[in-house]
């Protein structure tokens, strides 16, 4: 302490300088605005540079998690595109036939306009005779159910006439015992979950609930289920019997479609063409 | 005897800064070149002044510089080194027991000692002032020039009124 003592002592003149050269310096840059912004303004820079570097290393450090969020972004981003694939593949989709020639060919589309209120209601789609789409394609609903037939065909889109238009008549049968008969709509019914099959003969012993179906003529694959028969015993008169039938598929929120491509149905209507009865 | 040097000095301090603030402030060289002959009252201190007592009139007179220039802080930092410089100067060039004059004015010391402390002692309060006037490092040579040619105006006009004053003491 002494020595100390006297050390000072001995270079007063420095520490006196010091003092008072600290106290002159704190004195300008205390009380003039102008060395006192450059004296702040320096400072905020080496603080923010020092910020700067702090942040770079903090950034590092936090690149794992920042790996983990952007892997499960990155998940998430996976599953919606492949449910965006599920849902709107322009693909076309092919029934895989190995013993025999495929017959089939389904191409989905999209609904982009609807009728369901007219008496003749008709669909449009975002397909047409670009993607391969061909006038009285069969046009069935992708869960259940029939939608109807491809009347027009522009480039790019194509006009179905649905089940919901007096014009349509689908070949269908009942799957317990085959009997045959026609899908109609209309005629003072204009449900657009219901439907008439005509023309079933009337002797056959048909139940409600009973599974309507198609019958595999007019491009219609044979077995897709159109509905349920809601009521029987309607009398026309005659030796045919008409009956309700419950739809399976909702023509009112109809988003997507597949249409069926035959490729036999030339060879079965030339050959139909033959038979001397034909109207 | 004591008196009189206190006299004597309160009197070259008022005169001193009377001049530096009422004439010299005005008076410049296209802003590069401003004399500050105040310095020159630190400069002739007598010797066997105490450190402390050194400072602390370093202090006070850089303080009244400061309060007519405006710059407050400037003018004392510029002093306090001015006198370090002194203290330092002094220390290397005399030997302490063989000072047998009472202060180092150009008449006791001779011309050729007092250019040399005085030069240096001016130097080191010009560049005080002049760097912490701009108080950043970007104009550094523009400030050093300030600083030199400043040094030079203000030790003519120092070594002009000690010639004056020791001629008069003399006759």
């Amino acid at each position: 302490m002494r020595n100390l003592w006297i050390f000072i002592s001995r270079y007063n003149a420095f520490f006196f300088f010091v003092i008072f050269f600290t106290i002159g310096i704190i004195l300008c840059v205390k009380n003039n605005a102008y060395q006192k912004s450059i004296t702040i303004n320096s400072t905020n820079a080496v603080v923010g540079t020092a910020y700067e570097r702090l942040n770079v290393i903090k950034r590092y450090l936090y690149l794992g998690r920042i790996n983990d969020s952007l892997a499960l972004e990155n998940a998430q981003l996976k599953a919606a595109l492949l449910n965006f694939k599920n849902s709107d593949s322009s693909a076309t989709i092919n029934v895989t036939d190995t013993l025999y020639h495929q017959q089939y060919t389904l191409y989905s589309a999209k609904v982009i306009k609807n009728s369901v209120n007219q008496r003749n209601n008709f669909i449009t789609i975002n397909k047409g005779s670009l993607a391969g789409i061909v006038k009285d394609m069969a046009v069935i609903s992708p869960q259940k159910g029939v939608v109807g037939f491809v009347t027009d065909v522009s480039p790019n889109f194509a006009i179905i006439r649905s089940l919901l238009n007096k014009e349509t008549l689908i070949s269908v049968l009942l799957k317990k015992n085959n009997a045959f008969g026609s899908l109609v709509w209309g005629d003072k019914n204009f449900d657009i979950k219901k439907a008439f099959v005509k023309e079933i003969p009337n002797h056959y012993t048909i139940h409600v609930g009973d599974t309507i179906i198609t019958s595999g003529a007019g491009g219609f694959p044979k077995g897709i289920e159109v509905g349920k028969v809601s009521k029987t015993q309607i009398s026309t008169g005659d030796n045919f019997m008409t009956l309700e039938v419950d739809l399976f598929n909702d023509f009112s929120t109809l988003q997507y479609v597949y249409l069926i491509k035959d490729r036999l149905s030339n060879e079965q209507k030339n050959l139909e063409a033959k038979l001397p009865n034909e109207h | 005897m004591n008196t009189k040097v206190i006299l004597i000095n309160l009197f070259r301090w008022l005169l001193l800064l009377f001049v530096q603030i009422f004439l010299l402030r005005n008076i410049g060289f296209y802003n590069l070149s401003t004399p500050f002959i105040y310095t020159l009252f630190i400069l002739v201190l007598p010797f066997n002044l105490p450190n402390l007592a050194l400072y602390l009139l370093a202090f006070l007179t850089g303080l009244t510089v400061d309060a007519f220039y405006d710059t407050l802080g400037v003018h004392i930092s510029a002093c306090v080194a001015l006198a370090f410089v002194r203290i330092l100067f002094i220390s290397v060039s005399l030997n302490r027991e063989s000072i047998d004059e009472p202060e180092p004015s150009l008449g006791n010391m001779g011309f050729k000692w007092f250019a040399l402390y005085a030069i240096l002692c001016i130097l080191a309060h010009h560049v005080v002032v002049f760097f912490l006037e701009a108080f950043k490092l970007s104009e550094f040579s523009y400030t050093l020039g300030r600083a030199l040619t400043s040094t030079v105006f203000t030790f003519f006009m120092i070594v002009l009124i000690e010639f004056t004053f020791h001629n008069r003491k003399s006759v």
